[in-house]
């Protein structure tokens, strides 16, 4: 379990991490979200021990990463972001390194190697320098080093960034596969990956955290829960029919384009029913009706620029 | 092996990995050739002695040494490679004296590899082969001082070059401390204990002394807490900086 109660990090006059606070339990896999500059980074060098804290403290499993630094880290694997490595070496020789000081040894050490060149598809490079290899082999790289040590907690900066989508879609899939008893945070702000591996999410802006929940609680807290997207095969001003309908909200017109209405609802409650029996009764000229579940994109403007804004 | 050895093996690997250690031991051999034979006059002083070949190190240090201190921390910090090599579980202590070491250790094997100089000198003469093994590791302590000064120095900045003129230039400081150029420049008023502590500091006065064949545990001590020292400084430093 990481506990992290009113973590504050500040540097000079800046404060990048704002007096937050919150618990990751095993098993669970928290997407962690934010604008550039939102702190997400800077949470996550303070977890892994680079950074010290400026006030409040950083637990993983009970130890203190301040006051047992070499046990808290023996328990977490990190990728940092733009996943650094040492350019001079071979996938190979960087990989052993990284086992040795891992506390492997022999046998043992080579075992785990080869796991993990295994696990991240790396045979192909494991004899390059890893200067002279592309984008995604390094990153692949960078993760083969941080999950070494079958870690309880891995903790991953942008692990996807740089990475075409059958690539993408790989390391999803090896986060997902880890083992039901770790930790796994991942920053990232590609929104379709949190749905697609996080159990849990969390929006911080300007250091605070901002939204915090499943991506299924997050998508209902959008403005486009429950609303209603039509398109029509032509055009039909839409508004007069609706105004007075229990329930219904604002009604947008897409600037772009004029056959697309957003109908939204307006206390987050289903609008089908309503909305379907006005479209029935004037006929409509209907080619498309869709319900929406929302959209954390949408949730993340709304809560990131208000932050911003304040 | 603990860590401090993982990471000393792996500086030590990733100097032979890249032409630079090829190219410091190559070019370490020709200067210490041109110095000795050249200018040092081993010929024509026509002693069996290694006095020339070692009056020099000093200099040749000067520069050739803080070119491999440069890139000990400067270069982690640049690639980023310190944040992985800090959230390791690897206590800052021995990666600042793996790295160290790894270097020193570098300078040991280029000046090892002079012995073909110990070979002539003994081929020609009868030299006091005690003194020649007290020089060599005088010589090699020395290159250490130089070493924890590049150390620190590369801690303070991301850029090298930065490092590589911090470092000769606090050396050179270090390297005439002693010497009666800068002794003479006292004033008469000054106490004579401040120009002793003054000059006491300086290389010179340690290493002229090993190098006559006079192992005082006092210059050994000096230059033992000299690297301490500046290795405690790095240390300080990089916990300071590393964010940056």
């Amino acid at each position: 379990m990481i506990e992290i109660p009113n973590l504050s990090k500040r540097f000079d006059q800046f404060t990048a991490v704002d007096d937050l606070s919150f618990t990751v339990k095993e098993g669970e896999v928290l997407g962690f979200l934010g604008p550039n500059g939102a702190g997400k980074s800077t949470t996550m060098k303070v977890i892994t021990g680079f950074l010290a804290p400026s006030s409040g403290k950083v637990t993983i499993d009970g130890f203190d990463i301040t006051e047992s630094p070499i046990e808290a880290k023996s328990l977490t694997g990190y990728l940092p972001e733009g996943a650094p490595s040492y350019g001079d070496m071979t996938t190979l020789d960087f990989l052993n390194f990284i086992a040795e000081v891992r506390g492997y040894r022999g046998e043992e050490a080579a075992k785990r190697v080869a796991h993990v060149i295994n696990e991240v598809a790396l045979t192909s490079v494991a004899h390059q320098t890893i200067d002279t290899l592309s984008k995604g082999f390094k990153r692949r790289v960078g993760l083969a080093q941080a999950i070494m040590h079958d870690p309880k907690v891995l903790i991953l900066d942008e692990p996807t960034d740089g990475l075409d989508p059958n690539q993408k879609h790989h390391v999803r899939e090896l986060i997902k596969n880890l083992a039901k008893d770790k930790i796994v945070v991942i920053s990232t702000h590609i929104l379709e990956e949190v749905s697609a591996v996080c159990t849990r999410a969390i929006i911080i802006a300007n250091g605070k955290i901002v939204a915090d929940g499943t991506p299924a609680e997050l998508e209902a807290q959008s403005r486009l829960h429950n609303a209603v997207t039509i398109k029509l095969t032509k055009a039909y001003d839409l508004r007069n029919d609706l105004a007075g309908v229990d329930g219904i909200g604002e009604v947008s017109q897409d600037p772009e384009d004029e056959l697309f209405y957003t109908i939204f609802s307006r206390q987050a409650k289903s609008i089908f029913n309503e909305v379907s029996e006005v479209a029935r009764a004037k006929q409509w000229p209907i080619d498309e009706f869709h319900l929406n579940r929302g959209q954390l994109e949408d949730l993340f403007r709304t809560v990131t620029t208000q932050a911003g804004a304040r | 092996m603990g860590n401090l050895g993982i990471i000393f093996k792996r500086e030590l690997m990733s100097y032979f990995a890249t032409p630079l250690a090829y190219i410091f031991i190559v070019i370490f051999l020709i200067s210490n050739g041109i110095f000795t034979f050249d200018l040092g006059g081993f010929y024509l002083r026509g002693q069996a002695d290694l006095l020339p070949f070692f009056s020099f190190h000093p200099w040749l240090y000067l520069f050739m040494v803080p070119a491999i201190a440069m890139t000990l921390w400067a270069d982690e910090r640049k690639t980023g490679t310190i944040e992985l090599l800090m959230t390791l579980p690897v206590r800052l202590a021995d990666a600042v004296v793996g790295k160290f070491l790894a270097a020193w250790a570098l300078t040991g094997i280029a000046l090892a590899l002079t012995f073909p100089i110990w070979i002539t000198v003994n081929y020609l003469g009868d030299p006091d082969n005690g003194v020649i093994i007290a020089a060599y590791l005088g010589s090699w302590l020395m290159a250490g001082g130089f070493l924890a000064i590049g150390s620190c120095m590369s801690a303070c900045t991301k850029n090298s070059v930065i490092a590589f003129i911090l470092t000769v230039s606090i050396c050179f400081v270090f390297v005439i401390m002693g010497s009666p150029i800068l002794l003479d420049a006292f004033p008469d008023w000054m106490p004579q204990v401040i120009v002793d502590a003054f000059s006491a500091m300086g290389f010179l006065t340690h290493f002229d002394s090993i190098s006559k064949g006079v192992l005082d545990i006092r210059d050994m001590l000096f230059f033992a807490v000299f690297i301490g020292a500046w290795l405690t400084a790095s240390a300080v430093v990089i916990e300071m900086k590393k964010a940056n």
